[in-house]
């Protein structure tokens, strides 16, 4: 594009290598805080949306990418690569003041790589225990189970609230240390074994009479550290760790990852197989939005909304028991296709499940939508701005209900859905309400993309044939997927072995539960659980 | 039905004393228009514990969703007397461990654990609480529950079905029921150990 070869042009130092709507900026580190903030700050084309930070482990040297893409432009994605030479003393500076949701992403990239980002105020380790031995992401990392052994003793909350930092003051490096909360402030713990926190999610915090002053929240409690093992999985392998991130959504990852490795393979996938993953994809959305919605109306006291939703979640693992042979985990999507034909039944069914999810939605509009008390709870409280989500870089639902556009099946259609005609679902207000009655409106879209592809699903083959042992090409390759809580990126670095050299997914919900941070600041202690709820956001896929 | 049919495994009817004033009390009762059985009370305590076992919600991962649905409309645990799941470990005699426990966690398991009334009991379910799952690999996932916490019942699967929860959850009932609620239970006799050990070493020396 001329815009951006004239921006790019302006960066002297930069070498640009460009693919499609891809562009690879590769930057000396010492120029990286001045090339962000110009990316950022500029009128003609901002890169506003920071979708993730990638550690990487050259081999030699340590390196960071910056993927960003803008809200004018979002089918544009620039990677903004630095490498560091010093492996014993990493250190870059930090983007923190131009992204909120930069402080997390360089915590994990910190905890991993052992990366120090000089003046982000907090540099403790986001997912590992603070008393971890070694950066488990590097390739030199010692597996040793005896150097960090199963730990006995609860994590010492003073160590976990002690947040270390490097400062530059004048051109010196000072090391700091804070602490999170003041001596005499009333701190509160909520998780990490908690009913209402959507998972093992510890939050710290900090209240004044019952108003919520500051959150941290405190990651980890599921770290299994799926990005480290897949490096040492092949593709196929690698399909079923995907599933697993977030768990309500899982075809949809496991058919992104799909994508990116068809992408580097350049494999032709049947035009049925397309048609059949978008469907399945399009159930997941509302089997995990109406448990979104159930949790959503149980966190403010609706049971009979929680049974509701599951009753009709379970028309849909019907489907899927019949189709893929999963219930929760489909196991559906592969590298060139499905697993296998769909069942003769499944037509069918979907067909019926289209009308009779149609009768219900209503019913559940009944049921919580009018209900006086949950709107008392829900409007007004937990506004969101689009600036700021998309600081925030909170996609999906979230980021829809406060009028930011980024649904990425229409921005960069994939699979089946360039066939389907369908409305992006944007609501202005950034309430919860708003994101509440976003997800009951997504399922009806959905269920209009499932009606124009159920009749036309094309014959022919199911899959691609695919060679025995999947060895990818040298180079790297990005795909972006709509998740049902956001947007889910795949970044893989091949160098042509049958194992990925690094994979890292982009986590829609690492956003949300920071975003957590910002909205919930005000309000009463009693509408925390209700905010988290209404954010959707499923901590596996936080954690990986 | 008379009182000596009931079958009671440790003591013949023989050896009970003084049985006609509890026949004639029954034979009264009955005639009265009563119901009523008599067994031992160790059993009355083991029927109803088995069948009212109230478990902690404790779900971390994909398991939880299916622990979630085992507890929704459809397959409804509520029908075994299971339904009282508690969010304090202190009212709670069962925890379902859905899911992956990595080493941040294993000290919280082992917390709620301990703050467990006693007699109490730990479910594995899922592969990944049995033994590491498809994280085998992984430098963070405890590989197994069992490394922390005892474990009563195994439930395999990745996830099981709440069907296949339902059955673990009858093999626990099964073995509630086999316990001795007036006594601790069985220690396993060391004195034996050591004289085969003693047995072992003297076969060691004679080869030698």
């Amino acid at each position: 594009m001329k815009v951006i070869d004239e921006l790019l042009a302006q960066l002297p130092f930069a070498t640009v290598e460009q693919i499609g709507k891809e562009y690879k900026v590769s930057i000396p580190k010492e120029k990286l805080y001045e090339t962000a903030s110009f990316l950022k700050n500029n009128q003609r084309y901002s890169f506003d949306f920071l979708m993730d930070i990638i550690g990487m482990d050259y081999g030699d040297n340590l390196g960071v990418i910056y993927t960003l893409s803008s809200t004018q432009f979002p089918d544009t994605v620039l990677m903004l690569k630095a490498e560091i030479e010093d492996r014993d003393k990493p250190e870059i500076e930090t983007i923190t003041d131009l992204w909120n949701c930069a402080d997390l992403y360089e915590r994990e990239v910190h905890g991993f790589y052992g990366i120090v980002f000089l003046n982000n105020p907090d540099m403790r380790h986001l997912f590992l225990r603070q008393d971890w031995v070694g950066y488990p992401f590097r390739k030199d990392y010692n597996a040793d189970p005896s150097l960090n052994p199963i730990p006995c003793t609860d994590e010492n909350l003073e160590q976990m609230e002690d947040l270390p930092s490097v400062e530059m003051v004048n051109g010196e490096k000072k090391e700091d240390h804070h602490k999170m909360f003041e001596e005499e402030e009333y701190v509160v713990n909520f998780g990490p074994q908690h009913p209402a926190t959507h998972g093992v999610l510890h939050l710290r915090v900090s209240l004044d009479g019952e108003t919520i002053k500051k959150i941290d929240p405190n990651l980890g409690y599921i770290h299994r550290g799926i990005e480290k093992m897949s490096e040492a999985y092949t593709y196929p392998q690698i399909l079923h760790l995907t599933e697993r991130l977030d768990y309500l959504s899982g075809s949809i990852s496991r058919h992104g990852t799909c994508l990116a490795v068809e992408k580097g393979l350049q494999l032709e996938v049947p035009e049925r197989a397309h048609y059949i993953r978008t469907i399945i994809d399009e159930l997941t959305r509302i089997a995990s939005h109406l448990l979104g919605w159930g949790c959503m109306a149980m966190d403010m006291g609706s049971i009979t909304a929680f049974v509701y939703g599951m009753r009709d979640r379970e028309k849909i693992m019907d489907i899927f028991e019949e189709t893929c042979g999963g219930r929760l985990m489909t196991n559906y999507a592969t590298i060139g296709g499905v697993m296998k034909d769909i069942h003769p039944n499944f037509q069918k069914k979907v067909k019926e499940f289209i009308p009779y999810m149609r009768k219900m939605l209503k019913e559940h509009h009944l049921l919580f939508t009018g209900n006086p008390i949950a709107r008392g709870r829900m409007e007004g409280v937990g506004y969101l701005s689009k600036e700021q989500a998309i600081s925030l870089g909170a996609t999906g639902p979230t980021g829809r209900a406060s009028g930011w556009s980024n649904d990425v099946r229409k921005i960069e259609t994939y699979a089946a859905y360039s066939h389907a005609d369908f409305q992006e679902v944007l609501r202005t207000d950034g309430l919860t309400f708003d994101r509440y009655i976003i997800r009951l409106d997504e399922i009806e879209e959905s269920l209009n993309i499932i009606e124009q592809l159920i009749d036309n699903i094309p014959g022919g083959a199911y899959a691609a044939k695919t060679k025995a042992i999947i060895k990818l090409p040298e180079g790297e390759y990005f795909q972006r997927v709509e998740g049902a809580r956001g947007e889910f990126d795949v970044y893989i670095n091949s160098r042509g072995d049958k194992y990925p050299y690094r994979i890292k997914f982009r986590s829609p919900s690492l956003t949300l539960v920071n975003t957590l941070k910002y909205i919930a600041v005000g309000n009463k202690v009693a509408d925390l659980v209700m905010l988290g709820g209404s954010l959707d956001y499923v901590v596996p896929c936080i954690d990986r | 039905m008379e009182v000596k049919d009931i079958y009671i495994r440790d003591m013949k009817y023989e050896d009970f004393k003084e049985n006609e004033y509890l026949e004639e009390y029954v034979k009264e009762l009955r005639a009265n228009g009563v119901n009523i059985a008599i067994a031992k009370v160790n059993d009355l305590i083991n029927w109803g514990r088995s069948n009212s076992v109230w478990p902690l919600t404790f779900a971390t991962s994909c398991c939880g969703i299916e622990f979630m649905c085992l507890g929704a409309a459809r397959y409804d645990f509520a029908r075994f007397g299971w339904e009282v799941t508690r969010n304090s470990p202190r009212q709670a005699d069962v925890i379902f461990c859905c899911g992956t426990i990595v080493h941040k966690m294993a000290p919280v398991l082992k917390r709620l654990y301990e703050q467990m009334a006693e007699p109490k009991y730990v479910m594995a379910f899922g592969s990944c609480a049995i033994g590491g799952g498809p994280f085998k690999s992984s430098y963070h996932t405890v590989m197994g529950i069992d490394k922390v916490i005892p474990v009563d019942v195994y439930v395999p699967g990745c996830p099981p079905r709440p069907d296949a929860m339902i059955y673990g959850m009858m093999q626990l009932a099964r073995k509630i029921k086999m316990q001795d609620f007036f006594k601790l239970p069985a220690q396993p006799d060391m004195a034996k150990y050591k004289e085969k050990e003693t047995d072992l070493e003297k076969l060691g020396n004679e080869s030698n």
